[in-house]
């Protein structure tokens, strides 16, 4: 595995303290390489939602390691100062609702992010509307997201996701409300754009029609993650 | 960097539209009431520039002629005017009363003034608007042109009928009534003037008192009749000065030999804004500030619910690295975009409703500038309890679990 991706290691979560403590992840490993997509399953409190926010930095492990592309980002106690800045340039989002900002039409959705990071607004939405095109939903550039159908939704936020080319993209069940054959070509795009932008993608997922096209899976259970690989699995 | 402000607004027009319409008619009606507030100072001040006098003489120890009665002898003027420093001195009266018109009366200010000539004689109306100034003892008058009298109307002030034969404008007591000129003697009958049956009594009880009808002196009942009959007091003598006297220094003189009050310009503005219309004053001022608290709660509550809509957005926005200052400017924006567009609503609003109001209603520039700020600070302060929320809202919430 290179120094790019996403690296965790002994990865641990408690919530609260003394008796009441509860250990949401006891053991997290993964490896996810550049351009690789895995799935991560997992039944109800199970840890996935934890291990999501942590990887997010939206929460603080307890303890554990955590680079990602060639960042240490958490290291047993230690994280990186500003959190929101590497939400903003490490990673992209993708969530089992597209939550498009609805004031915002196609584009300035997409471009929203550079320009948060200080991209000029035409730079921006240059970007922006490169993938859009990437993402075959370009002919949809000035539209709101309430015009939009929930597949173009999800491409939309897919293309949010990659717009700052982050080197990770956490994927919340991307295609719970999508129908089996909108779902199927939500994670081929996932794969198409992991590929073409060399981002390590990791979809939270139930949705049994789409876990076999990962040809690795992290199994998590009781907050601790075991890995699955098979030949044949997937798109690649 | 986008407005998201802006966009949001743009997106949601119509409910900022209708509610900054609403918001604006609240402010509207502030503006008018501040404006009801200044018409009613500035009613005083016309009141005092339109005597054309430097001194208020009256009764002593009283606050007349405009918020206490006042009775002066009618002959106090001519001693008043041989007294050094004195240009002019003019009897006037004052009587508020229901003028009687054609087909309706007129709540209105019956003033007497002396005779004399406009421009010269304290007292009179400065400028017509249309007819002539008063030129008979008896009978004409000149009416200001809010009582809704025209030229050649005949009004009814007590038993006589008078011709009005000029208009006038911003003749206004301090309560904002319209002032109608008569002759100086007529306004004092018209002041003391009994009816009939009551002057009939009453001279029935005089010759019926042998201290008054005594049998060996002549005349003395018809005398004491005649002075029962007539009325030899006006409310107040008003005083110009010549040039280069001072105001204080002359009063002074008067107080001292005359035994009057005298009132200065500023004296008399005291008065009439101090005293005479202060208690108006607060009871404006409680509706002001009451407005403005609801204001404030209108639009901390618009702003608040407009945040609490939004918050998976403003989750989404926080996770994907928004800033926290991005995030509270985006609100107060908004809270500032309403206050604005609610102020300009509530300026239109009021400058076209001020006409209508039945007493006068003074818009000042300075007012709508103080009120814009006021406006402002209150959208700042209304939208501190929704950053603050929004501020709290945790970026995990858009990941969810």
């Amino acid at each position: 595995m290179s120094g790019k991706g996403i690296c965790i290691d002994g990865l641990k979560k408690r919530y609260g303290a003394g008796d009441t403590a509860v250990d949401a992840l006891k053991h997290v490993d993964m490896r996810v390489g550049p351009g690789e997509v895995v799935g991560l399953i997992g039944p109800s409190g199970s840890g996935k939602s934890t291990l999501l926010k942590c990887l997010g930095a939206v929460i603080d492990p307890s303890a554990g390691r955590m680079v990602l592309g060639d960042e240490v980002i958490y290291d047993n106690g230690w994280k990186v100062r500003d959190l929101r800045a590497l939400r903003r340039d490490k990673i992209g989002f993708v969530f089992q609702a597209p939550y498009l900002i609805p004031f915002l039409d196609v584009t300035d959705n997409v471009a929203l992010l550079p320009m948060l990071a200080g991209v000029s607004n035409g730079e921006s939405r240059a970007k922006a509307l490169e993938l859009l095109s990437a993402l075959d939903v370009q002919h949809r550039a000035r539209a709101m997201p309430s015009q939009l159908s929930g597949g173009e939704q999800q491409r939309v936020s897919i293309a949010r996701g990659l717009v700052n080319r982050p080197p990770v993209i956490l994927a919340d069940e991307p295609t719970a409300p999508l129908d089996s054959e909108r779902a199927l070509a939500v994670i081929r795009i996932l794969n198409e754009m992991a590929r073409k932008f060399q981002t390590a993608i990791i979809v939270v997922t139930h949705d049994e029609k789409i876990i076999p096209t990962f040809k690795r899976i992290y199994h998590i259970r009781d907050g601790v993650t075991q890995e699955e690989s098979g030949e044949g699995r997937g798109f690649g | 960097m986008i407005s998201l402000a802006g966009r949001d607004i743009l997106h949601a027009w119509g409910k900022f539209a209708f509610t900054g319409l609403g918001l604006g008619l609240l402010i509207g009606v502030t503006l008018t009431m501040a404006g009801v507030y200044r018409g009613m100072v500035d009613d005083g001040k016309a009141l005092l520039d339109n005597s054309g006098a430097d001194l208020w003489v009256v009764q002593k120890d009283t606050l007349g002629p405009y918020a206490e009665s006042s009775s002066v002898n009618d002959d106090v003027y001519r001693t008043i005017l041989a007294m050094p420093g004195i240009a002019r001195a003019a009897n006037v009266t004052y009587l508020t009363m229901q003028v009687r018109g054609h087909d309706n009366d007129v709540r209105s200010m019956v003033v007497g003034i002396a005779p004399g000539k406009a421009g010269t004689t304290p007292g009179w109306p400065p400028y017509l608007v249309a007819g002539r100034q008063i030129t008979r003892g008896h009978y004409e008058a000149v009416a200001d042109i809010a009582t809704g009298f025209k030229l050649g109307d005949r009004i009814a002030i007590r038993r006589n009928h008078y011709t009005v034969v000029g208009l006038t404008r911003r003749m206004v007591s301090a309560s904002g009534d319209p002032m109608v000129f008569i002759p100086l003697k007529d306004a004092q009958e018209a002041q003391f003037l009994k009816d009939n049956d009551a002057i009939w009594q009453s001279r029935r009880r005089t010759e019926a008192s042998p201290a008054l009808n005594r049998p060996g002196v002549p005349g003395l009942l018809d005398a004491v009749i005649a002075s029962q009959s007539t009325n030899p007091f006006v409310n107040a003598v008003l005083v110009t000065l010549k040039p280069g006297y001072e105001a204080e220094e002359v009063a002074a003189s008067i107080r001292r030999w005359k035994r009057l009050t005298v009132y200065t310009r500023a004296q008399m503005e005291a008065i009439l804004i101090g005293k005479l219309i202060a208690t108006s004053a607060r009871q404006i001022g409680m509706f002001l500030a009451i407005l403005a608290v609801v204001s404030a709660a209108i639009v901390a509550f618009i702003i608040y619910t407009l945040t609490m809509d939004k918050i998976r957005e403003i989750a989404v926005l926080k996770l994907i690295g928004t800033r926290n200052r991005t995030i509270a400017a985006m609100i107060m924006q908004q809270a500032l975009a309403l206050g604005i567009i609610g102020f300009v609503v509530g300026k239109i609003s009021a400058t076209f409703a001020a006409p209508l109001f039945p007493k006068y209603v003074l818009l000042m520039p300075v007012d709508s500038v103080a009120s814009f700020g006021a406006v402002l600070l209150i959208c700042v302060l209304a939208s501190v309890v929704a950053i603050r929320i929004a501020l709290g809202v945790d970026p995990a919430e858009a990941i969810g679990g």
